[in-house]
């Protein structure tokens, strides 16, 4: 499944628009930057609350697909403008990340 | 060694929101260099780390990134105040990190533990008061 995909299925909405064309392939849930760096699988949705700079940093070494920010959270300014530069996909929903996770482990299937 | 690739970074201690250009950038000069995808996210992984530590922990320093065909080394120095107990460091969970960086994420204590896992040789030289060097290699497997 794509990150456009993965978006339309699960009602996000796109915040920033990378490579929609990815493929996501599994989901890590974590706000501990360097706990997420060390375990999340490449091409996994990251589900987190984390939308400062710093977040963007990790997800492109990490390389994770998406960065998919759960119950609303805020994405900084200057978090926009790296992810918007570095083409990182960042999806907003409302959900928390357990019901989010959920849905999207049913996607993957 | 003649077909080596040296690259060096400055590490602003100020600005935290350039924290990990330099390993950003790295990972894009092995990319286009042809890497293996493997390699190039445990250097990024952990030359990100070791990145973001200098920023946290020591003020800022300087990266040197030495790339050969079998392997990547990567040297991270600083000037900051020196890791009073590396082996406690080194454990899963500790953490000196300040509250102001917590709130961003930081602060888990995996930093180090992380660099261990994905690189293939790991050593700190550490002085108090006088800073600290980090060397990294990981092997590229062809
Ligand atoms: N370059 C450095 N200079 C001085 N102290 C350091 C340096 N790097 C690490 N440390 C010390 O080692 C501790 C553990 O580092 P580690 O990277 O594992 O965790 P952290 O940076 O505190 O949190 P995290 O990396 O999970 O965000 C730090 O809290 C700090 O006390
Ligand atoms: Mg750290």
């Amino acid at each position: 499944m794509t990150v456009k995909e993965l978006a339309e299925r699960l009602e996000l909405k796109i915040l920033v628009e990378g490579d929609l064309g990815r493929e996501v392939t599994g989901c890590y849930i974590g706000d501990l930057l360097s706990w997420v760096m060390g375990r999340a699988p490449e091409d996994s949705a990251w589900l987190t609350v984390m939308g400062n700079i710093n977040s963007i940093a990790v997800a492109t070494l990490a390389d994770v697909s998406c960065i998919v920010l759960v119950e609303n959270a805020a994405l900084d300014e200057n978090a926009r403008q790296k992810a918007e530069m570095h083409e990182v996909n960042i999806l907003l929903t409302q959900e928390n990340s357990y019901h989010l996770a959920v849905k999207l482990h049913e996607l993957l299937q | 060694m003649s077909n080596a690739i040296h690259l060096h970074y400055d590490v602003s201690g100020e600005d935290f929101t350039r924290a990990g250009e330099a390993s950003g950038l790295v990972k894009k000069t092995l990319k286009k260099l042809g890497y293996n995808t493997d390699a190039i996210r445990r250097v990024a992984i952990a030359m990100y780390e070791a990145e973001i530590n200098m920023v946290i922990h020591a003020e800022g320093g300087y990266c040197d990134v030495d790339i050969y065909p079998d392997r990547v080394e990567i040297l991270l120095a600083d000037h900051g105040p020196g890791i009073p107990d590396v082996d406690k460091a080194m454990q899963e969970g500790y953490s000196t990190a300040p509250d102001n960086v917590r709130t961003l994420g930081f602060g888990a204590g995996m930093g180090l533990p992380n660099i261990k896992k994905y690189t293939d040789d790991m050593r700190i030289e550490t002085t108090l008061g006088v800073g600290t060097n980090v060397y990294l290699t990981v092997v590229v497997k062809a």
